[in-house]
């Protein structure tokens, strides 16, 4: 379903960190990306979920060319992903109230109206209780925002999941709440799942295939 | 080393936040434990257990809503009772060395990292000449294995595993006895988890002149594997609790941790049965009246309505050794 073949990317002209990378997640399968820090895994997340431009190279989704990137991208390809970040203090607004937090991909594709009902089932999917959902990020644990990011990223049903380093910052218990989330939801609906990290066990764990960052270019 | 006191013994340390409109929040309640020298102790528990709160207890760097109680001996110095002149002079850097959380924002981001070894040098010990200052931070760096070459580097310019060890190198300079490393290998991949804290296993068990017993630490962590690699004792915090004190060895191979909440935390592991705790822990604002744990246990009772007796593991129905052979 999804295809990357020789991608460059980096973040200035002459220096790139991802050079002439290929990797195929095909329809509800799941991959994990290992490689340690620093190598580039990120950037390749970030290019294949539609949030990096790369440099050069060809991105298929379902086999159509993908042509645009970030927010120039049609809507239909931009929310076939989920997208999961290591830090969920950064990568939620400070100010928005989880239940808000929650919904804000469906008003920003103007389906707000779909939010109580979509945010009362996801919840208790990720193992959210109502007095949290009124909480803002600062009012709440790590491990709790991150919960609250994961049903962000399922509240538009992607088919796809990019989860990069979604459970690195998290303990044993929570990190495996996570993962059996999402293994729910992909078992529910048939999405693939692309989780990049860098500890083995997990990713043999919890992926059908796990191939590592040297072998790729 | 048991003929020698511990270099850290607490002592029922409680510290509360009291929050607008009255309310309070029990981020630690009646913490018990020891380190001594050459020996390691990693206080595991999840997220917003109270562990960092421990930590900046011990170090005086709490705000100034928060009230403690009990005690924390350092020696014949109670860390607790200590005003704010005796810990900027005679305990940070010089009794207790901090190793940080996220090196990378604990570094001086427009300064060298020699410029920054250098100034903690003259500022905890007697060196005063400049080309005395600069082989002791040399030294300095040498201890930590920070590389030479590296040191006319900035913070952003260093990989996260340099990172680590210029900050691990600051936190020496003092030679300090006790060592408190706050979840030192947050974010880092394995290979370099297995590398600090295999380094910092090295800062404990090496003597040195003033400390012959080697050093003692206090490694706060939510990672288990490198609490595995490193600890000699493991202590267990629920809700604000150390809710069990247990042998490394014992805890991670046969036989287990008793309380089930670090059962809990083991059977999470991707290696071993990879399933959650159900449920999430407890408001520190709100807690029940007996055992904290209860609503998440597969062992609760009615007796888990009371508080469990204070020992080396706090519940009504701890996993005794008979019951794990079985």
């Amino acid at each position: 379903m999804l295809e990357l073949r020789s991608i460059t990317a980096g973040y200035t002209r002459d220096a790139p960190v991802v050079r002439g990378v290929s990797l195929t997640v095909a329809a509800g399968e799941s991959v994990g990306l290992l490689g340690p820090s620093g190598c580039g895994k990120s950037t390749l997340a970030r290019v294949a979920a539609l949030l990096h431009r790369p440099d050069s190279g060809t991105l298929l989704l379902d086999g159509a060319p993908v042509r645009h990137w970030r927010h120039r991208a049609p809507r239909d390809q931009r929310t076939a992903f989920g997208v999961v970040f290591q830090q969920a203090r950064l990568s939620a607004d400070p100010r928005l109230p989880l239940s808000d937090l929650i919904a804000e991909p469906l008003r920003a594709t103007g389906r707000g109206e779909d939010a109580p009902d979509r945010v009362a089932e996801l919840a208790p999917a990720v193992g959210l209780t109502p007095d949290l959902l009124t909480r803002r990020p600062h009012e709440v644990s790590d491990g709790q925002l991150q919960r609250a990011c994961l049903a962000r990223a399922l509240v538009l049903r992607p088919r796809m999941l990019v989860c990069d380093e979604m459970t690195a910052m998290l303990d044993a218990s929570t990190a495996a709440a996570l993962v059996a989330a999402v293994e729910d939801y992909r078992a529910a609906t048939g999405a693939a799942l692309l989780a990049v990290g860098h500890d083995r066990t997990l990713l043999e764990r919890w992926c059908d295939r796990v191939v590592h960052w040297d072998g790729l270019s | 080393m048991d003929h020698l006191p511990p270099v850290l013994s607490v002592r029922g340390l409680s510290v509360r936040f009291l929050m607008p409109g009255g309310r309070r929040v029990a981020a630690v309640t009646g913490a018990r434990f020891d380190v001594a020298a050459g020996e390691c102790l990693a206080l595991i528990g999840e997220s917003g257990c109270g562990k960092s709160v421990l930590a900046s207890a011990l170090l005086g760097l709490l705000p100034g809503n928060a009230q403690t109680a009990g005690s924390a001996l350092l020696g014949d110095l109670d860390l607790l009772a200590a005003d704010e002149r005796t810990l900027a002079r005679t305990v940070r850097g010089r009794l207790v060395g901090l190793v940080p959380q996220s090196p990378a924002a604990h570094l001086t981001p427009v300064r060298t990292v020699r410029s920054q070894l250098e100034e903690t040098v003259a500022a905890l010990t007697a060196t005063r000449s400049r080309a005395a200052l600069r082989t002791a931070a040399e030294a300095a760096a040498a201890r930590a294995a920070f590389p030479a070459d590296h040191l006319d580097r900035h913070p952003h310019e260093l990989s996260g595993g340099l990172a680590q060890r210029a900050a691990t190198a600051l936190a020496l300079v003092g030679d300090a006895p006790l060592l408190l490393a706050d979840e030192p290998t947050t974010g880092l991949d394995r290979d370099l988890v297995d590398r600090t804290v295999d380094e910092l296993r090295r800062h404990v068990d090496e003597p040195s002149t003033a400390h012959p017993g080697g050093r003692a630490l206090l490694m706060i962590t939510h990672d288990l594997a490198a609490a595995a690699r490193i600890a000699d004792r493991i202590a267990v915090m629920y809700a604000g609790r150390i809710v069990e004190l247990a042998d490394a060895t014992a805890f991670f191979g046969d036989p287990g941790p008793r309380h089930p909440y670090g059962r809990g935390l083991l059977q999470a592991l991707p290696d071993r049965a990879f399933t959650p705790i159900p449920g999430m822990p407890p408001e520190l604002g709100d807690l029940p009246d007996g055992c904290a744990f209860a609503a998440r246990c597969d062992r609760v009772t009615d007796a888990c309505a009371t508080q469990p007796p204070p020992g080396t593991v706090a519940c009504h129905h701890p996993h005794v050794p008979e019951d794990v052979r079985a």
